[in-house]
């Protein structure tokens, strides 16, 4: 499938992932016999391009955090293949490399958590904390290494001076900053934010996302941004990818998926955002039923049992993800029959 | 909703409610005098950051407040009307806070005529025990039926509250069900003893957007039906714009505005709220433009700013005088209060 590597206008990928998989092993009783697999992400493809941002969206357990673990090799993928275009070794399959290359890459392939109170080691210093990844990969030690610390740190908004305190000591927006300092130490060229604002307030939420904005201009970052947010994810992402039940859905660059959504499901998610505006007409949609269970997925399409268009054909054959308009990419029988609302129209 | 309906009359009214927290490390005034009211079968919507004393503003409702901390001033008045929620009748006033946080009267009121639904329903609800057994035994405790009867409530409030197969979701036990299941058992707890109050702690927090769309939907068709008034608690502005008629704003333990919901989006006044809803990214607005943030962040409990304790952070922030004078409630028309020296000046 050749679907979304060309994102956008024509900057190579940083980051090609093609078809990749992780499924989990269910295992019962005594012989720890496999009856069966979650999984979790089966067969997703897309890529980020340099310098931009990659919206991940989805609702829980559609596989999205496990994507991008799997893209670091924090969990090892089944199979498929994880392309990254690392600065030092060129183009790598993060997939088949051997330890050796996936340390060296993690240098330019970090990662920012979602939880800012769980993520950071209480019993360390700020100084243990940013400066650990330069001192395992031996970059800095001693007084080279204090300064390196202090520059990250007042390039994340945080003084210098707070080096030598631990992070029990600081809010839930700067302890998410400290997370930031840390990815960054070794100037990496991506970083996987899995949910990097949710844990926060609202008035922090905007300054950490600013923040972001101004690294990734700064130094040149690439992210992908894992999120459920929807509202976020589009003030952030030059492109967004859809995942449902371990698979894309959809995928087209920010405004366009936006606006003038292919698949029932995006559009059934914009429609389900809490608008903040109490005068605007709300036409919702509101999806029956739960998420499909991915050790036991629905035949076909596995959003037809929810889906307000479904047809026949929809629970017989499961759609391909195929290029619909320009740089947009669907997975969906009647992609081009049915006449969706944006998030625009959906207040109309 | 039905905003026009005849003069309502009033269920709560804090006044002057102070909350405060005695810890080694110094008091935190967690509520520094609060007043709001909340009408019969209305929607408040309680906004804030964490820390800001919306979640303790419920617990002081309820009297559970978790020690250290106190009502130390105040009073929450609960009109209590002899006929259920739909009749005028006679009623009798309590103050809440006057009551033994332990005794049999508050009891009688926490759960039955007041209930919580909070953030988590993983960790509210025990997991020992079947959610049958649980909104059982609220409904005994609170009602006179039999084991049996109150069964048959059971299912029949799992079942208005959109859970399929209720008579088999009983006997499940929490942990069996998915997130929004649980808060859909969690609600029919909360509503089975028909309360005329509901307080909503961040209910649809730790869900995803289309169960949060459900889940408000149920909670508006609930009060359309049984016209319970909902407070209506949450840092998310989204949420408030779909659910309440009022808001009220908190800041550090102070209201800071209190304004109908149109009002609120529409006309904000003070600093704060202004800055907070430009502070959020809003959907199908698509910019290059930074999001605008307040500077700074929430000052530290112990030692909070003199004057207006938003002057630290405020775009407007007048020297001299913010940073003196506290500001006082003032009503800039058609009930819309604020409390911000732009507005009481010279009056």
């Amino acid at each position: 499938m050749a679907a979304a590597n060309s994102n956008g206008n024509g900057t190579k990928p940083i980051l090609e992932v093609r078809n990749l998989k992780k499924h989990f092993p269910i295992v019962r009783g005594f012989m720890r016999r496999v009856v069966g697999y979650v999984k979790a992400v089966d067969g997703v493809t897309f890529s980020v391009p340099e310098g931009k941002t990659l919206g991940l969206v989805g609702e829980s357990g559609c596989g999205k955090t496990t994507t991008g673990r799997s893209i670091l090799r924090a969990i090892e993928p089944t199979s498929g293949e994880v392309i990254f275009r690392d600065q030092d070794l060129g183009p790598i399959d993060v997939v088949k490399a051997d330890k050796e290359t996936v340390r060296h890459m993690r240098r330019n392939m970090q990662m920012i958590f979602q939880d800012p109170y769980s993520s950071l080691n209480p019993r360390m210093t700020l100084l243990d904390i940013v400066g650990e990844p330069l001192v395992v990969n031996k970059v800095a030690r001693g007084s080279a290494l204090e300064d390196r610390v202090a520059e990250l740190l007042r390039r994340v908004g945080l003084r210098p001076e707070y080096m030598r305190r631990y992070p029990h000591a600081f809010s839930g927006g700067q302890r998410q900053r400290i997370g930031i300092a840390r990815a960054l130490a070794l100037n990496p060229q991506l970083i996987v934010c899995d949910e990097p604002v949710s844990a926060l307030d609202v008035s922090i939420q905007a300054q950490t996302l600013n923040l972001l904005e101004d690294l990734q201009e700064e130094m040149h970052l690439s992210y992908l941004f894992v999120a459920h947010d929807l509202s976020v994810v589009e003030h952030v992402s030059d492109a967004v990818a859809v995942m449902y039940v371990g698979k894309l859905v959809e995928t087209a660059e920010t405004e366009e998926l936006y606006m003038n959504p292919l698949m029932p499901y995006t559009e059934a998610l914009l429609s389900a955002v809490p608008r903040p505006d109490p005068r605007m007409e709300k036409n919702r949609i509101i999806l029956e039923g739960e998420v499909a269970d991915p050790a036991n997925p629905p035949s076909g399409c596995y959003f037809h049992p929810r889906c307000r268009y479904a047809q026949a054909l929809c629970s017989q054959e499961e759609p391909a993800l195929r290029e619909v308009r320009k740089d947009h990419f669907v997975a969906c029988h009647f992609a081009e029959e049915l006449s969706l609302r944006g998030v625009v129209e959906l207040t109309k | 909703m039905a905003t026009a309906q005849k003069e309502r009359d009033l269920l709560i009214e804090v006044r002057d409610l102070k909350t405060y927290f005695f810890l080694d490390e110094g008091t935190v005034r967690a509520i520094d005098g609060v007043d709001f009211d909340i009408k019969r079968g209305q929607t408040l919507g309680v906004v804030g950051e964490s820390g800001c004393g919306k979640s303790v503003t419920g617990q002081s409702i309820l009297r559970i407040v978790p020690s250290p901390g106190r009502i130390v001033e105040g009073s929450i008045l609960f009109h209590r009307y002899s006929g259920g929620n739909g009749s005028s009748e006679a009623k009798t006033v309590i103050d809440l806070t006057k009551l033994d946080a332990m005794g049999d009267e508050i009891r009688s009121i926490r759960g039955a005529e007041i209930a919580l639904i909070f953030q988590e329903p993983m960790t509210s609800f025990s997991p020992v025990h079947t959610i049958g057994n649980q909104i059982m035994e609220a409904i005994l405790l609170h009602q006179e039926v039999t084991e049996e009867e109150a069964r048959e409530i059971a299912v029949d409030m799992l079942r208005h509250c959109g859970l399929p197969r209720a008579e088999d979701v009983i006997n499940r036990y929490p942990w069996e069900l998915s997130g929004g299941m649980r808060q859909r058992s969690m609600i029919a707890m909360a509503l089975s003893c028909q309360p005329s109050l509901l307080i909503a702690d961040e209910p649809t927090t730790a869900l995803d957007v289309t169960t949060e769309a459900q889940i408000l939907t149920l909670m508006r068709d609930l009060q359309a039906e049984m016209g319970m008034a909902i407070m209506y608690i949450t840092h998310n502005l989204g949420v408030i714009a779909e659910m309440a008629e009022e808001v009220i704003v908190m800041y550090l333990g102070k209201v800071v505005e209190r304004a109908s919901i149109d009002d609120v989006f529409h006309d904000p006044k003070h600093p704060y709220t202004r800055a907070l809803l430009r502070s959020i990214p809003k959907i199908g607005q698509k910019s290059t433009a930074k999001l605008e943030t307040i500077k700074g962040m929430v000052p530290d409990p112990y030692n909070i700013p003199s004057g207006c304790t938003f002057h630290t952070r405020c775009p407007s922030y007048m020297p001299g005088v913010c940073n003196v004078q506290e500001p006082k409630m003032v009503d800039v028309g058609n009930g819309h209060l604020v409390s911000c020296l732009l507005y009481d000046q010279g009056e």
